[in-house]
């Protein structure tokens, strides 16, 4: 590898001060710093030493912790395909990721792509380095949308995250809100027909003569949140309609496993609950990210999923036509499917437990971790105009953030104060 | 009365070539000693009251701070003034004295302790040279002769990593210990001792008069700072208490035996790069130009004055800190690494990591050769959660520095930045994902406090 650290040196002249390049210099830094760790060493003063870790690992041990969801859910967009066109046992393994791949990976190279251009532009302007948090935003922002989503929008919703989510505030370290998480949000509000309804989820794709390809009987292109609500409206317990309605599920029996393993459609790497699982479990181990956050959350989730329960009603009573009466499927549903539908899993391990945007300290975070779950659930079930909730709730709790650690650092200030009083 | 603090935050740096418990034969005495003004803290306007050719005893005022002219700082070795350093704009760097073979001491009233008053014994330590071993907190920095301290704290023990077992360094030196806390107790009521937990020192066994506490756990557990902080926390800006080490006690414990300020010490010699790390017998402010001669292999080293998380590095021929009680080699890691085979995306053990992220394989109980590389750039803080995990206090390191380099007076006040030095956050710098210099901002935000 010496020529190859040879021949950047060999360059670097035209990038320093007084070199022909010198504004691209952060640009030149990155890639030089990309491949070889530079031969900093420590100052006089202060430690001699230095931890082994940086932030590129720790970025990197995030991209590892993706990589089932990654893996599982571009093989699912393929899956999903070949279910809706009745054709799944016909299709192979390699014959459904590849169909996936080829949906996947221009979203994921287009986000990394846009995102990471502004990057560099405020590196070159602002004079800063390139850091390496947009390694983890650049592939959140693909995990979170449909396959289905048009190129030029997830470059747009890339560009625009990174800008006013990131560089506005100082860049990596100083922003507010999860970054990945603006982009879906600004495509939520900006281009709703493209990544919400019930006909983005599931790529049916055209047959050779340019037709959309025929669907399997029974075909529904609603995720479990979208039917979700269809139940409610229905008055049937949500369990047994989702079972009943979608076509890639087939009993009420088997909703909750197929659901856990993340075999429905929905946004490419959010329905997995099993795969975003074992990332959490890399995360926690690795300690990369904030086993409090994960475990309040899914807690705070179930507690509110089971409140819910018991406001739900009586469905035989409304059967029965005993007068004021009233049941409300959606308030039925057991609690522990908010863990394993829709984008919760996803959002609770990789987006809530984000460090920059999160509660600060441990006891922030419970509390943080804790109202992400509530919200979600409070969001999805009492509010029909948005089937999702994780979202919103992480983003409304980024802002609480810095509120909830105000009272928890306040009350170390105050419990230091008494204690040297005394 | 005596408590069992147990700490669970902290971190064992574990370092190749520990010192073992011998005085090397093979080490030349050291011709140079030197004072160097940026050790003692706080000290304004360093000036020097010899000039070159001058003949010095142990003990005579060789430095003075032109604000604070009471405190000499004084020649560590009897001999002729060489030379006077001086860098950019004539700032003062160093006084350097070449040794007689052997040394004269300047002679001070000797008296058995209990018939001292304060006021005398405060004078001959002013007089001395031993008074800078005594420092203040808040702020960390050399003791203000008009201060009415409330305790004085003294850490029997030093857990920095390689630190010189100070049961080793000053055996035999017991009564000196006592003579030294029966003196400070005339300026402040109480004296408290930090005794290791798990190996308690046995130089503190018959002393008497003093408070002892002992404290278990890893490093900074011997940090005096943190000591205070579970025994009797410092509470506002005007509550005042002060350090002394073990070795400072020795010292002072002397001048009122003997009547001489002897500045004898034995440090440690260790590090990856020390052919066999010892002991060496020296005084303070030695030139390091012998021990590097004898036990140092290698060019590509540094030389460390201190242990690797508070000291500085030194020349080959540079001259130990005031306050230092060893000195470190290790490999000057000046090198690129490809980030495939052995860098940020490598599977690596053989560096040492206080995180568990991706490919960082190395146990942390193994003994690692580390070298002075920074394993990365500096980065806008990002990870969060970790400092608490090796500050074992009610401290959140991270607002505290923010509000430190955000000149925020009142949050700096009531986060605790009177309780912490730099040695007390030092191993949040090691850790640091992002390579902050912590201990700076420490010094900074103890500056802004202190002048402002």
């Amino acid at each position: 590898m010496k020529f190859l650290h040879d021949l950047l040196e060999k360059q670097k002249p035209l990038f320093e001060k007084g070199g022909k390049l010198e504004k691209l210099y952060y640009v030149f830094e990155a890639g030089e710093t990309f491949m070889f760790t530079p031969p900093e060493v420590t100052k006089a003063k202060g430690v001699q030493v230095r931890d082994a870790v940086d932030l590129k690992r720790v970025m990197m041990t995030v991209v590892i912790a993706l990589l089932p969801a990654i893996i599982f859910g571009i093989w699912n967009v393929g899956f999903q395909h070949h279910i809706a066109t009745g054709d799944a046992e016909v299709a192979s393994f390699g014959a459904q990721l590849l169909y996936g791949l080829k949906l996947a990976l221009p979203l994921i190279i287009v986000s990394y792509a846009a995102g990471g251009a502004v990057e560099a532009a405020f590196a070159v302007f602002r004079n800063h380095p390139i850091t390496e948090g947009f390694l983890v935003t650049g592939i959140l922002i693909p995990l979170v949308v449909p396959a289905s989503l048009p190129l030029w929008q997830i470059a747009f919703a890339s560009a625009f995250a990174v800008l006013v989510a990131k560089e506005v505030f100082g860049g990596v370290g100083m922003n507010i809100l999860n970054v990945a998480l603006t982009a879906r949000a600004f495509l939520y509000f900006a281009y709703p027909a493209q990544i919400s309804g019930d006909k983005v989820w599931i790529e049916i794709g055209e047959s050779a003569a340019g037709q959309a390809m025929a669907t399997v009987d029974g075909y529904t292109g609603a995720t479990f949140l979208g039917l979700a609500v269809e139940a409610q409206k229905a008055g049937q317990p949500v369990v047994d309609f989702v079972a009943n309605a979608a076509h890639w599920v087939q009993s009420p029996a088997e909703l909750a496993m197929t659901s856990f393993i993340g075999l429905i459609p929905g946004s490419i790497g959010e329905t997995s609950a099993l795969m975003c699982l074992i990332g959490a479990l890399v995360l926690i181990w690795t300690k990369v990210a904030d086993y409090r956050i994960i475990l309040s959350g899914i807690l705070g989730a179930l507690a509110m999923g089971v409140l819910l329960n018991v406001f739900a009603g009586d469905m035989e009573a409304v059967k029965n036509g005993v007068e004021g009466a009233h049941y409300y499927a959606y308030l039925d549903m057991p609690a522990y499917y908010h863990l394993i539908v829709g984008g919760f899993a996803f959002g609770i391990v990789f987006m809530a437990t984000d460090p920059v945007s999160a509660s600060q300290t441990s006891t922030g975070k419970w509390i943080y971790g804790a109202l992400i779950g509530v919200m979600t659930v409070i969001i999805r079930v009492l509010n029909p105009a948005y089937p999702e909730g994780i979202m919103l709730a992480i983003l409304l709790m980024n802002v609480m953030a810095p509120l909830i650690d105000h009272y928890v650092v306040n009350a170390n200030k105050k419990r230091r104060l008494k204690r040297a009083t005394v | 009365m005596s408590n069992n603090v147990k700490l669970k935050q902290g971190f064992d740096i574990k370092l190749v070539g520990k010192a073992s418990e011998s005085i090397a034969k093979n080490v030349e005495a050291p011709k140079r000693y030197a004072l160097k003004p940026e050790d003692f803290l706080g000290m304004n306007r360093p000036k020097s009251v010899v000039k070159v050719g001058a003949k010095v005893k142990a003990g005579d005022p060789i430095l003075i701070d032109g604000k604070q002219e009471e405190i000499k700082y004084t020649s560590p070795v009897s001999g002729e003034i060489v030379e006077i350093q001086r860098g950019e704009r004539r700032k003062l760097l160093a006084i350097v004295v070449e040794a007689d073979s052997t040394i004269e001491y300047k002679e001070f009233p000797v008296k058995p302790v209990d018939q001292v008053s304060v006021e005398d014994a405060k004078a001959t330590m002013l007089e001395s040279g031993v008074w800078p071993l005594l420092i203040r907190r808040p702020y960390a920095i050399v003791a203000d002769p008009s201060d009415q301290p409330r305790a004085i704290f003294v850490s029997s023990f030093d857990s920095h990593p390689l630190a010189p077992n100070n049961d080793f360094t000053l055996q035999g030196q017991e009564a000196y210990i006592q003579a030294g806390v029966d003196v400070l107790k005339k300026f402040a009521p109480k004296v408290y001792v930090g005794l290791n937990g798990a190996t308690p020192s046995k130089l503190f066994d018959n002393v008497v008069g003093v408070e002892k506490n002992k404290f278990n756990g890893p490093h900074p557990a011997g940090n005096v700072g943190v000591q205070i902080h579970h025994t009797s926390p410092i509470a506002n800006a005007n509550d005042v208490v002060w350090t002394i080490s073990p070795q400072g006690l020795v010292q002072i414990g002397k001048l009122f035996k003997e009547g001489k300020y002897d500045a004898k010490q034995v440090i440690a010699v260790a590090g990856p790069k020390v052919d066999t790390p010892e002991y060496v017998e020296t005084y303070v402010g030695a030139s390091v130009d012998t021990i590097v001669a004898s036990k140092i292999k290698g060019d590509n080293v540094r030389v460390v004055s201190g242990n690797v998380l508070t000291g500085t590095a030194i020349s080959k021929d540079g001259f130990l800190g005031f306050y230092s009680n060893m000195v470190t080699a290790l490999e000057e890691g000046k090198k690129s690494r490809f980030f495939l085979t052995d860098g940020w995306l490598a599977p690596i053990t053989s560096r040492l990591s206080f995180h568990k992220a991706f490919g960082l394989l190395g146990s942390t109980s193994k003994e690692y050769a580390l070298d002075t590389n920074t394993n990365g750039q500096d980065r806008p803080f990002a990870v969060t959660g970790a400092f608490e995990k090796v500050v074992p206090m009610d401290i959140y390191p991270m607002y505290l520095l923010k509000s430190i380099l955000a000149y925020d007076y009142e949050n700096m006040e009531a986060l605790g930045i009177y309780e912490v030095a730099e040695e007390d956050l030092a191993l949040c710098e090691f850790i640091d994902v992002s390579k902050h210099d912590i201990q700076k901002i420490v010094r900074q935000g103890l500056d802004t406090m202190r002048l402002d």
